[in-house]
């Protein structure tokens, strides 16, 4: 069953499409990443999602409501982790969670949840005392205090150091195994390959992509990228037939679409001329390749 | 959301509204501390006899007064700055988020400014009797209280109506104070009335809620105008409490129509600016 359904959705702020099209389905139970650089749409259509914005065109039902009009019960099935911090200084950790707690029917309990985002030392520490990656964990925590069938993360670790990002993939992946289904947004690649079971990229207000992590790479137009090194500068004639391109420290590289053929080519020739091949590599595409060939300059 | 669970949250919300405000030294000193600052020092500056040609002592013209000053800081000043404040840093988006009903939590804000006024102006009326001998007259309170309740009602919803119309919280004690302060000067609030002033300055004053609220809350005190009624009923003062009724509810209208639970489009967060990293790091 899908939790969120999106046809042909549409949001203009004055004269700029913000979003200029979008499909969109995610499944029960699945995590679900929107991957694009700023301003490509990406948290509209994601706001439109949680009823935050009212949308121009399109259809769109999330757990069986419309986000434009639905109300109270609808809020209460959803979490949602803004981009910003938003939250009272003034209050300790428990006091937040206490306090947003009580406002929904069903809601895990504040020491639960705390231990689910690893602040147990911090639980009645003011909010003001804890640093930026505390913050954010228990931005999450409150996503999840009215234990939601279906949460938003939107840039869920912007601005966290390596050990603050790996410690948030893991509270995520712990809520994929409770079956909770995710909509996260980010522009982090490897974050989007680690934790999500499908990617769309998202450029300009539509999608110019969408599979899972691993099957997006496959769909790169030119896809392996086969490099080595030459040990002697001087001027060498390459196989024919291939595009060779050669940088100022002597890396030669190509891509093709047919790895064996090329590599069979290439070794042929290494062999029969005497050549060493240093450093020869095959690298399959990466997402990230993917994602900056598909959204090209706009990336900046 | 039956009544009972809707009170139930009300009530949540009003209690961790007030939890907030004793925790911001800041607004909690505006509002209790500084009012009662200024009935120290002005007996302290002019003795607490009589002042001339009002017929009442220093403490008798302006623990009420003050006790207005107090309750319009609670509701006005503080529901404006913090509102605005809460909205800049997506507090009010992320409650807008959840199941609880709008109402609710402004609701909440509403109640808790409510709650500090009692607290504020009571504090200075317990403060001038223990302290300054000030008079209270039992046939007067049933007006007093139905003065200061609409009293600061009007001034809640003027106070979110400052918060609907400011870019940000930054800007809100601005406008709260360069409105309020002014008003307060010609309201007779700091300077008993006098004949000095000119007549058209009293006619401007008398266009605003504060001097209403200000004098018809002043005369329960006042034992020659106390003095004047028969009856309880006496006291009430029907055109302060129309002029104030109209402003609130002017304010409510409008400020319902405004309200925003985002910072302007556009206009980001402090935070948000702070936050903001390149797209994409090739």
């Amino acid at each position: 069953m899908a939790v969120i359904e999106v046809r042909g959705l549409r949001k203009s702020y004055g004269d700029l499409e913000a979003v200029a099209g979008i499909d969109l389905e995610v499944a029960q139970g699945e995590v679900f990443a929107l991957l694009g650089p700023n301003g490509a749409g990406k948290s509209t259509t994601v706001e439109i999602l949680e009823g935050h914005r009212i949308r121009n065109a399109g259809e769109v039902s999330v757990l069986g409501f419309d986000p434009g009009t639905a109300g109270a019960r609808f809020r209460s099935r959803i979490g949602i982790v803004l981009q910003t911090e938003a939250i009272e200084k003034e209050l300790t950790i428990t006091e937040a969670l206490e306090i947003y707690g009580g406002i929904y029917p069903k809601r895990i309990p504040a020491r639960h949840l705390i231990e689910l985002v690893g602040l147990n030392e911090k639980a009645d520490t003011r909010i003001k005392q804890l640093s930026g990656g505390q913050r954010r964990r228990l931005e999450l925590a409150l996503g999840l205090v009215g234990d939601p069938d279906l949460l938003f993360l939107d840039e869920p670790t912007t601005g966290f150091d390596p050990s603050a990002r790996r410690q948030a993939w893991t509270v995520v992946d712990g809520l994929r195994s409770l079956g909770k289904t995710i909509l996260l947004t980010t522009h982090y690649m490897d974050e989007a390959q680690h934790l999500a079971d499908r990617v769309a990229i998202i450029s300009k207000g539509v999608i110019v992509a969408e599979g899972t992590p691993d099957g997006l790479g496959d769909r790169m137009s030119a896809g392996y990228r086969i490099s080595f090194r030459l040990t002697n500068p001087g001027p060498i004639e390459l196989p024919v037939g291939f595009d060779f391109s050669t940088s100022p420290d002597h890396v030669v590289a190509v891509t093709t679409d047919e790895p064996e053929r090329t590599l069979h080519a290439l070794t042929g020739w290494a062999l029969e001329r005497g050549v060493a091949l240093v450093n020869l590599s095959v690298a399959q595409p990466t997402l990230e390749d993917v994602y900056l060939e598909l959204v090209g300059e706009d990336a900046g | 959301m039956s009544p009972k669970t809707a009170a139930a949250q009300l009530l949540a919300q009003i209690r961790y509204q007030n939890t907030i405000f004793w925790r911001t030294p800041v607004a909690a000193f505006f509002t209790i501390v500084f009012p009662l600052m200024f009935l120290i020092v002005f007996t302290l500056v002019f003795g607490n006899d009589e002042i001339g040609g009002l017929g009442v002592t220093t403490a008798q013209f302006y623990a009420p007064a003050l006790a207005v000053f107090g309750a319009v800081s609670a509701t006005y000043t503080n529901l404006s700055v913090s509102t605005a404040i809460a909205r800049d840093e997506g507090i009010l988006k992320r409650m807008r988020g959840t199941p609880l009903p709008p109402w609710i939590y402004i609701a909440g804000r509403v109640g808790s400014g409510a709650y500090l006024a009692v607290i504020s102006a009571g504090l200075m009326l317990v403060v001038g009797v223990v302290l300054y001998g000030l008079q209270i007259f039992a046939e007067s309170v049933p007006a007093l209280i139905v003065t200061f309740l609409v009293g600061i009602a009007c001034f809640a919803a003027l106070g979110m109506l400052v918060a609907a119309l400011v870019d940000s919280g930054d800007s809100a004690p601005a406008v709260a104070n360069a409105t309020l302060l002014p008003l307060a000067f010609i309201s007779d609030i700091f300077i008993p009335p006098g004949d000095n002033a000119p007549a058209w300055l009293d006619t401007v004053a008398s266009i605003f809620p504060l001097k209403h609220f200000a004098v018809a809350f002043q005369d329960g005190f006042n034992p020659a105008v106390v003095a004047e009624q028969s009856s309880w009923l006496g006291h009430f003062n029907w055109t302060s409490l129309a002029v104030m009724a109209v402003w609130g509810i002017g304010a409510t209208v409008l400020a319902l129509r405004w309200f925003r639970w985002e910072p302007r489009p556009g206009g980001t967060t402090r935070r948000r600016k702070r936050r903001s990293r390149p797209a994409v790091a090739p």
